[in-house]
């Protein structure tokens, strides 16, 4: 009886551990030197870290770079690294507080409509008035959220009064929500051919044009988005059980999940406001860290903002190298890691099914 | 003094009425079994005094106050429920299923306490399953899971536990085993158990009174040897049963019905045994 008690008291509750913390911080730091290091101008990755350390107060570091290339540094590669960064982070998140509230494992923001909707309703606001892109229009994150959070309660509503295999039904109703404001959008944009050019650059999903502003536009709503939903990780875990259940363990279900929903949604119009549409990140990120590190929120929701933060970075460095000196969309990229691993985890969960 | 208190109870599911007109007072401590055929209402019933449905007419009170008027929380420290199948998400350890337990302890925002845990963990010692803690729940056998369930609803603290058919998945010792801890815990515990239960004889076998459910009334209550007799079960199963008299109660035991032997007949079935 002492043995088994012993290796009871040895077992922890789900938490998220030092050493995870440790490497998904290593991920985000690798991420930014690499990122800013790699470009048409070769700039050494310790030349980059001790610029960027000579801006850290305090610390007394000395930079030995051209004022060329620190401008390079902190003008164009840092806030276009930093942006892709919170980007990442954004979606990686919210597709993880999708999956989590909605039970199911393919939501993400791009295939539960979100993006379509944001873009919709960005198109909206960018042809019918004088709302610009690209800039610290606070306007279009507004236009953004409200798309996002409708086209993702719609996919819901629709995918659970149809019933059948929820897992597939939420994200054809999705998929059938995107399509049908897409093709809105694509009126308007029709309709409205200044614009034209401009939208669908920022569609395809861009952060070739990220300067300080797009960062300072998203950072508020970064800000509000992760710490909501990072206090309702444990509520996730709890609302893995299913509605009945949790709501029989003492969870108000339809407020708790309304809240998730709606910061989520906030991420993704935050995202969306300053970089398009880019799929299928909160599908990769937040299922790779769920395989590798725990299935309780309290670790996938945390791990998720920084390799979620991580990966986009990098993705983005093959978007802007792979075809140099063009720019491949990093929409393109995530597209094309993004649904081979769609296919994967559709297939096991319907595996799992059975 | 009464736990549950269930006045004029009206449930309808579209055009369903499923609940027509249920009175029932269950008393503190005691063991109430509800019987009844496929479609009597049974789970409906529980659902209903656990806070999932909310009552068309009529009220279901619970020390006094009305369920579906209370917040999630306090109705889940009154009230812990077994579901028939509970949803058991893919990966979790036993230590962080039956933690989740603790929820209507710990503040919406907050996170469990080392009480928390410690509470879990003679919870699971108690139930003989604390060598399983950090076993995936999904890799464990009926009887494991209903035990690691159990426990769960116990770290509720909540006084009344309803039980909906806990016995359904189990073989007939695993069916014992559990409703024998059920009956242990009542005692322990000072619990209130409402139950939902498939089979007749371990319903009477345990439960302190029977109430069986026909078509959302109540058609018979009362201790078990007044509730099952073959002229009750006839008429509400349309079973063809002979009731024994065992050494704890009564015995249902399902016959055949006698027929001419012949061509054709034999193993097949007639469509017609109700």
């Amino acid at each position: 009886m002492t043995a088994t008690t012993a290796a009871a008291v040895a077992i922890a509750p789900s938490r998220l551990r030092a050493p995870w913390l440790a490497g998904g911080i290593l991920a985000v730091v690798v991420a930014v030197v690499v990122g800013v290091a790699v470009g048409p101008v070769g700039i050494s990755p310790v030349g980059v870290v001790c610029e960027l350390l000579s801006h850290v107060p305090l610390l007394g570091v000395h930079s030995d770079l051209s004022a060329r290339d620190a401008a390079i540094i902190t003008e164009l590669r840092l806030p276009r690294v930093v942006l892709a960064l919170l980007v990442g982070a954004l979606l990686s998140i919210a597709g993880a507080s999708y999956q989590g509230t909605f039970r199911n494992p393919l939501a993400d923001p791009y295939l539960l409509g979100a993006g379509a909707g944001a873009g919709l309703m960005v198109t909206l606001a960018i042809v019918s008035s004088t709302a610009t892109l690209g800039g610290s229009d606070q306007l279009v994150p507004l236009a953004a959220f409200v798309g996002a959070f409708g086209a993702v309660a719609a996919s819901y509503l629709i995918g659970r009064s149809a019933g059948g295999v929820a897992v597939v039904t939420l994200v054809l109703a999705g998929v059938a929500i995107s399509s049908f404001l897409t093709a809105i959008q694509a009126y308007l944009l029709q309709r409205n051919s200044d614009n034209i050019r401009e939208v669908y650059t920022w569609i395809l999903g861009r952060l070739t044009v990220a300067t300080w502003t797009e960062v300072a536009l998203v950072l508020p709503y970064f800000v509000i988005s992760v710490v909501v939903l990072l206090m309702h990780r444990r509520v996730l875990d709890v609302l893995a059980v299913g509605e009945d259940e949790a709501s029989t363990l003492g969870i108000p279900v339809a407020r708790s999940r309304l809240v998730i929903v709606a910061a989520a949604s906030l991420a993704t119009a935050a995202a969306v406001a300053v970089s398009g549409l880019i799929g299928f990140v909160g599908i990769i990120v937040a299922h790779t860290v769920r395989m590798v590190a725990g299935t309780s929120y309290r670790v996938i929701l945390p791990l998720s903002i920084l390799f979620g933060g991580a990966f986009l970075v990098f993705a983005d460095l093959l978007g802007r190298t792979l075809i140099a000196p063009a720019e491949l969309p990093i929409g393109v990229i995530t597209a094309f890691i993004g649904a081979p691993f769609f296919l994967f985890v559709l297939y096991t969960s319907l595996r799992g099914r059975e | 003094m009464s736990a549950i208190r269930i006045d004029g109870l009206v449930v309808e599911l579209g055009d369903h009425r499923i609940l027509d007109g249920i009175d029932l007072e269950v008393a503190g401590g005691s063991w109430l079994s509800i019987v009844g055929p496929n479609g009597a209402g049974k789970t409906t019933l529980v659902r209903t005094v656990a806070g999932l449905v909310k009552p068309h007419a009529g009220r279901v009170e619970v020390d006094g106050v009305p369920t579906h008027a209370l917040r999630a929380r306090a109705r889940a420290r009154l009230l812990a429920l077994v579901p028939q199948t509970p949803v058991i998400p893919v990966g979790v350890s036993v230590l962080d299923y039956a933690l989740l337990g603790r929820t209507p302890h710990v503040s919406y925002f907050g996170r469990e306490t080392a009480a928390d845990v410690a509470a879990c963990r003679s919870m699971l010692e108690q139930l003989g399953v604390a060598e399983l803690a950090g076993r995936p729940v999904e890799t464990l056998s009926g009887g494991e899971r209903q035990r690691v369930v159990l426990a769960r609803a116990l770290l509720q603290s909540a006084p009344i536990v309803l039980l909906d058919e806990p016995t359904t998945a189990l073989d007939i010792g695993h069916q014992q085993d559990v409703l024998e801890l059920v009956e242990q815990l009542r005692h322990e515990h000072g619990l209130t158990v409402v139950s939902t239960m498939h089979d007749l004889t371990l319903a009477g076998l345990f439960a302190d009174e029977l109430v069986l459910l026909d078509a959302g009334r109540v058609a018979e209550r009362g201790p078990a040897s007044a509730v099952l007799t073959e002229a009750h079960l006839r008429e509400h199963f349309g079973a063809r049963v002979s009731v024994l008299q065992g050494v704890d109660g009564p015995v249902v035991v399902p016959a055949r019905i006698p027929r001419a032997r012949g061509p054709g007949s034999g193993p097949e079935r007639s469509k017609e045994a109700r």
